[in-house]
């Protein structure tokens, strides 16, 4: 019999594409100086072209930012406020279908991912946020919190639209206004969103949407009309903002790169780990700073969990992104491509054993099969660096101790899960992890309500949740009896 | 024979590092001279080294595991057990404190007091953290998943001459489980390592607090680049020297912070980190 799947592609004629993009400062589309192609992974198709925001871009966007904080949002009452943050969240429930095709264009992730994990999250981190506008009070920050005033924001590709609601929403909610740069690949919903900001008629300046590259971000990081830097992306970078604001009074967030770890004890039920560990590594290509990219398995199940995964591997669909029955899309750039594949051949070089079920992959755009490396060692590179793909690495050990020790093991603690059916020998992992996630028989799950950030180098701060708003609020004056 | 009474000559106090529980001297031989307010000589403190800086680091690593471990009521009882060892020698710390500082001993008193008072406040603190700083996270789906604070692991300081701001850095870094280098500067090594006898005589686990006595200007820039500090409370230094602390620091992005004179859990949670643990829900 056979068991193909026909071809389920879902259509993108609800989603328009403009040939050029200015950038959104003040309320409206400016027209940007230069520009630059914005591709679909999967195709190599240009979709757009993006403007490359300079010095004078940002000096803009601030002014308009700091305009209608002084002006207007910080006069605002925090009822008032927390309504513009609701009707952004309807709005994009609303045309959740237009973001999901537009992000899995632009981005190469499967629509199976942006329609049902990346938009409601979105809205639903508008709507969170959208209630502690005026119950900021209640924070555990003291009487009447104050936000910073202007927040520059700097996301990342892997989750585009995400991350720019985990940035903008609470910093709107605690009162602050915003100048937000979305990644160089992966600006299209960023600059759909501000049409969602003219709809709900956000007053002009709060949100302001620079595009570019690096040298966009570092004007914002440098730029001294700004109180607060927030930025998602790679360690390296996260280290040189840190020595950026170092003389400033400047505050900052960071979430940055990891090298989760995820433990499988020899009582795990292995089918639901099996798929806890495809999630853990396979989700969105790999491109995930929480994913379970160490897989660290109990000796004594070793055999026969890598076995399962071998097999729920060859299922796994590779291809079209905006087909429905996909799992796995493409990477994001070739960039990302390059460096997955250089990093995939240092674990050969090490003499760690690669293996990738058969898949073909197109010869258009920027491909890479599910990978798995087996007899890693905790000294090899691919033990110890965010390699950002659908490449997992795989390590033993005999004693729960030996577990955690390899778990700790990186400079990173973002991100770690334990599989068990003991319930006291997972509340003794948790408690010995370092790292500011875990996930206790599941994986890569997120929520406007629970905070995410990481322990070291995986950066300052957590976003989501009460912990969340510490990041755009200075505590307000402390009661209570001395 | 002769019966005339001779004056008693006083036994002075040699002066040492405080490292994992022991005295040892710098390994460097240095000392540096402390005198009184009328310029006379009080003691010669040792000079900390960068060795002696990364000796101490060891101990509190080696420390940290176990102390996080304790529990919080243990803790608790250890932080208070501090003050009433201070207590019982409130005396001998005001009198260091007016040798050594331009302070009245009214005042000295007063500070002697508030350092005490500051210890048991601090006891307080150890098993309420949790409940201030914490939440259970009502997520969408069906798991249980709520957020603890743990300790950061080792956090350096340059304490502050002022002595209560000296314990108030120590005390709010240690409360949650974290172990600590405290860099010591000028006269108030005198009573610093007066307080180091205290801490030998309070139960608490060797390495958790270690004291180095010296110049912050050579050890403030090589504790912010140590990699296996995690934070660092600069209180202490003047704000010139801030951002090429910050800077330093940022090579393994150590936590670093500076306060006010002000007591306020803030300081506490500020070398804390934030845990969320999802459990999935099912039968």
């Amino acid at each position: 019999m056979n068991f193909e799947y026909a071809p389920a592609p879902e259509s993108r004629s609800i989603v328009t594409i403009k040939p050029k993009y200015g950038h959104f400062i003040n309320g409206s589309f400016v027209a940007g100086k230069k520009h630059f192609p914005t591709i679909n992974p999967a195709t190599e198709e240009i979709l757009s072209h993006i403007a490359l925001g300079g010095v004078s871009d940002i000096d803009k966007a601030v002014a308009a930012a700091h305009k209608a904080y002084t002006k207007t949002w910080s006069k605002l009452s925090g009822k008032e406020r927390g309504k513009y943050l609701y009707r952004i969240a309807r709005i994009l429930q609303e045309r959740a279908r237009e973001f999901a095709v537009l992000e899995t264009l632009d981005n190469g992730k499967p629509i199976r991912e942006t329609r049902d994990i990346d938009i409601p999250l979105v809205a639903a981190h508008f709507f969170y946020h959208a209630g502690w506008a005026d119950k900021l009070d209640y924070a555990g920050l003291g009487h009447s919190p104050k936000p910073y005033g202007v927040a520059g924001q700097i996301i990342p590709w892997n989750f585009p639209l995400l991350m720019l609601a985990w940035k903008v929403a609470p910093a709107l909610a605690t009162g602050n206004t915003v100048v937000l740069k979305p990644a160089e690949t992966t600006s299209l919903t960023a600059l759909l969103f501000a049409e969602v900001c003219q709809q709900a008629e956000l007053p002009d300046g709060v949100v302001n949407i620079v595009t570019g590259d690096g040298s966009t971000g570092a004007a914002i990081v440098n730029h001294p009309g700004i109180q607060k830097i927030a930025f998602t992306g790679s360690t390296d970078v996260g280290k040189k903002i840190a020595r950026a604001i170092a003389a400033t009074d400047k505050k900052a967030t960071l979430e940055l790169g990891g090298k989760g770890a995820n433990i499988v004890f020899d009582d795990a039920p292995i089918d639901e780990t099996v798929e806890g560990i495809v999630n853990g590594i396979f989700f969105n290509q790999g491109h995930v700073c929480c994913a379970g990219s160490r897989l660290i398995l109990q000796e004594s199940v070793a055999d026969e969990v890598i076995e399962k995964l071998k097999v729920r591997m060859a299922k796994i669909r590779v291809g079209d992104p905006l087909d429905k029955n996909t799992d796995l899309g493409a990477i994001n750039s070739k960039e990302q491509l390059i460096k997955i594949k250089e990093l995939s051949a240092i674990g050969d070089a090490e003499g760690a054993q690669r293996w990738s079920p058969q898949c073909e992959l197109s010869t258009k755009g920027f491909w890479f099969a599910p990978t798995i490396f087996t007899g890693v060692t905790q000294a090899n590179r691919i033990a110890q660096e965010e390699i950002f793909g659908p490449v997992l690495s795989v390590l033993t050990f005999r004693t729960p101790q030996e577990a955690i020790d390899k778990a700790n093991n990186t400079p990173f603690g973002l991100s770690a899960g334990i599989w068990s059916e003991k319930g006291s020998r997972i509340f003794w992992a948790s408690q010995h992890l370092k790292a500011g996630v875990v996930w206790a028989n599941t994986f890569n799950k997120f929520d406007p309500t629970s905070p995410f950030g990481g322990y070291k180098e995986s950066g300052w701060g957590r976003e989501g949740g009460k912990h969340g708003l510490a990041a755009y609020l200075k505590s307000g004056k402390e009661t209570g009896a001395k | 024979m002769a019966t005339k009474k001779e004056s008693r000559v006083k036994v002075n106090k040699t002066y040492k590092l405080f490292i994992n529980g022991a005295f040892p001297r710098s390994e460097s031989g240095r000392v540096f001279e402390v005198s009184s307010q009328n310029g006379s000589f009080v003691a010669n403190p040792a000079l900390a080294s960068r060795k002696d800086l990364r000796d101490a680091v060891v101990a509190a690593r080696s420390a940290q595991s176990n102390w996080s471990k304790a529990t919080a009521y243990n803790r608790g009882q250890i932080l208070y057990r501090i003050a009433e060892m201070l207590e019982g020698r409130a005396g001998q710390f005001e009198s260091e404190i007016v040798l050594t500082s331009q302070v009245t001993p009214s005042r000295a008193k007063a500070i002697v007091s508030e350092a005490i008072d500051r210890w048991v406040w601090y006891a307080g603190w150890t098993d309420k953290l949790q409940a201030v700083s914490g939440a259970t996270n009502p997520v969408a789906g069906p798991f249980f998943n709520f957020t603890i604070s743990e300790p950061q692991g080792v956090v350096a300081i340059a304490a502050s001459v002022n002595f209560i701001e000296f314990i108030d850095a120590i005390a709010a870094a240690i409360v949650s489980g974290n172990t600590s280098v405290v860099l010591v500067p000028g006269g108030l090594a005198v009573p610093a390592m007066s307080f180091a006898e205290v801490l030998a005589t309070s139960d608490l686990p060797a390495g958790v607090i270690n004291i180095l006595t010296g110049s912050l200007d050579e050890l403030a820039p090589w504790a912010a680049s140590h990699m296996d500090i995690d934070g660092f409370d600069i209180s202490g230094i003047s704000k010139k020297m801030h951002p090429a602390l910050k800077e330093a620091g940022a090579e393994n992005l150590k936590r670093i912070h500076a306060f006010g004179p002000e007591k306020t859990p803030s300081r506490i949670l500020a070398f804390m980190e934030s845990k969320t643990v999802w459990h999935s829900v099912g039968v």
